[in-house]
């Protein structure tokens, strides 16, 4: 058992404590990590509990939605009318219990997992071309999501905020299965400039842009095909990667046709 | 720490991150919450936090200290059975049992916040949690009856059977 556990009341008390995150497990919401411990995987010697650091809430200003880390899943249900993918891609992860309980700090930090992809908000979140505002040694700092994801080691996620979009749509393979996890997801949005970003969940590592299929989007059929090239597949508990490989353009498909009938 | 549970403050001696299911079984001795997956994937450890169903597996002590937890044992008495429970014995809602507790828990958040009888809500409501057996026609109508406010004969089943040996569903 942890031999230290800190359990910080305000936002700056949490950077404070957080240091350069060496050595330390954080814990948003507990759904990952406390299996973890009480299976015996995860010993951890110092623990940063976040649940009474004032991180959560969902704030909007304008075209900008601000979300905090340890904002529970549940309350992205209700950011349909700013982002209609989001919501859906919260509500089709896990349970009305579970999504109370997870944050989306927690989703967006989670490694890859041991029997399936985790971090489900991940893909959709690109897909918005949300930022990351994040904590470290060196200070604050806002970086696009696909910069954290990359190299959030030593950080401490404060808030991800997005632009709302001209349209989203998310399709997620519906394939029943014991475990809640995604096995695959598509995310799209449109900005207001037109631009369309397009991203994947339950590939391999974390959720991952599709530039290729963005490149080739006016052709939904080709921009499903080039998707392909975009990611690497794996095969876990869920699914094969070849499953995931022939279902990832009908999902390309299907989200560029929910973007063009929004249009 | 301590918790309010079932009404009554009670301090805590497990350690922090101590998952809520092992303090209450373990340290308390209140087992209505069932282990089953140990990772957030049944639902049998189901317990109202604050009001709110939480599974009690995923959550570290140290978050919810100073909580009001509610179990099944702080729904009813087998002599008072709670609406929840009478609704489940009635419409003999639990086979094995052991997702039982669980799915009164998550029933009587879902009335506690207004829920209808409506079988798609409920079934949003429930989603979480499993019943092997596969009782789950019966276990949507008891929540929906219940949901609905409806009185039962806890002599009978919705089926007609006599009940003679569900004394209290816990």
């Amino acid at each position: 058992m942890a031999a230290e556990v800190l359990v910080p009341s305000s936002p700056a008390e949490a950077v404070a404590l957080f240091r350069d995150g060496a050595a330390t497990t954080v814990i948003g919401g507990g759904t990952v990590v406390v299996p973890a411990i009480t299976s015996g995987r995860l010993d951890p010697g110092r623990v940063l509990l976040l649940s009474r650091a004032g991180l959560d809430g969902v704030t909007v200003d304008g075209d900008t939605v601000t979300i905090g880390a340890t904002t529970p899943i549940e309350a992205l249900l209700a950011l349909a009318e700013h982002a209609s993918a989001l919501a859906a891609c919260a509500r089709n992860l896990a349970d009305c219990e579970i999504r109370g309980q997870g944050t989306v700090g927690g989703n967006l930090c989670v490694g890859a997992g041991y029997e399936a992809p985790r971090g489900d908000l991940q893909g959709c979140l690109l897909a918005l071309d949300a930022r990351v505002r994040s904590a470290g040694p060196d200070g604050e700092r806002t970086e696009p999501l696909e910069d954290f994801l990359a190299g959030r080691r030593g950080r401490l996620l404060l808030d991800v905020a997005f632009e709302r979009p001209a349209a989203s749509a998310f399709v997620a393979l519906a394939y029943p299965h014991t475990h809640e996890y995604t096995v695959l997801a598509v995310s799209g949005a449109r900005g207001a400039d037109g631009t369309v970003r397009l991203a994947a969940t339950g590939v391999a590592g974390p959720g991952a842009r599709l530039r290729s299929a963005e490149a080739a989007a006016a052709d939904p059929e080709a921009a499903g095909a080039a998707a392909v090239s975009d990611v690497t597949f794996a095969d876990d508990a869920l699914a094969s990667a070849w499953y995931r490989e022939q279902t990832l353009p009908v999902l390309v498909r299907r989200v560029l046709s929910h973007l063009e009938e929004s249009a | 720490m301590n918790l309010t549970v079932n009404g009554v403050e009670t301090p805590i001696e497990s350690g922090p991150l101590t998952s809520l299911l092992d303090v209450l079984r373990e340290e308390l001795g209140i087992t209505s919450p069932k282990a089953g997956c140990e990772q957030g994937g049944c639902g049998a450890c189901t317990v109202l936090v604050d009001g709110e169903p939480r599974r009690s597996c995923l959550t570290p002590l140290a978050a919810v200290d100073g909580a009001a937890i509610t179990t099944v044992e702080g729904l009813g008495s087998p002599e008072r059975l709670s609406p929840v429970q009478q609704a489940f014995t009635h419409h003999y809602a639990a086979q094995c049992g052991f997702c039982t507790s669980g799915m009164m828990m998550a029933a009587q958040a879902y009335i506690d916040r207004g829920g209808s009888d409506d079988h798609e809500a409920i079934q949003e409501a429930l989603g979480g949690h499993v019943c092997r057996c596969t009782g789950y026609v019966k276990i949507i109508d008891a929540v929906a009856a219940a949901a609905r406010g409806d009185s039962f004969d806890l002599t009978v089943t919705a089926s007609g059977a006599a009940i003679t040996n569900l004394g209290g569903v816990a």
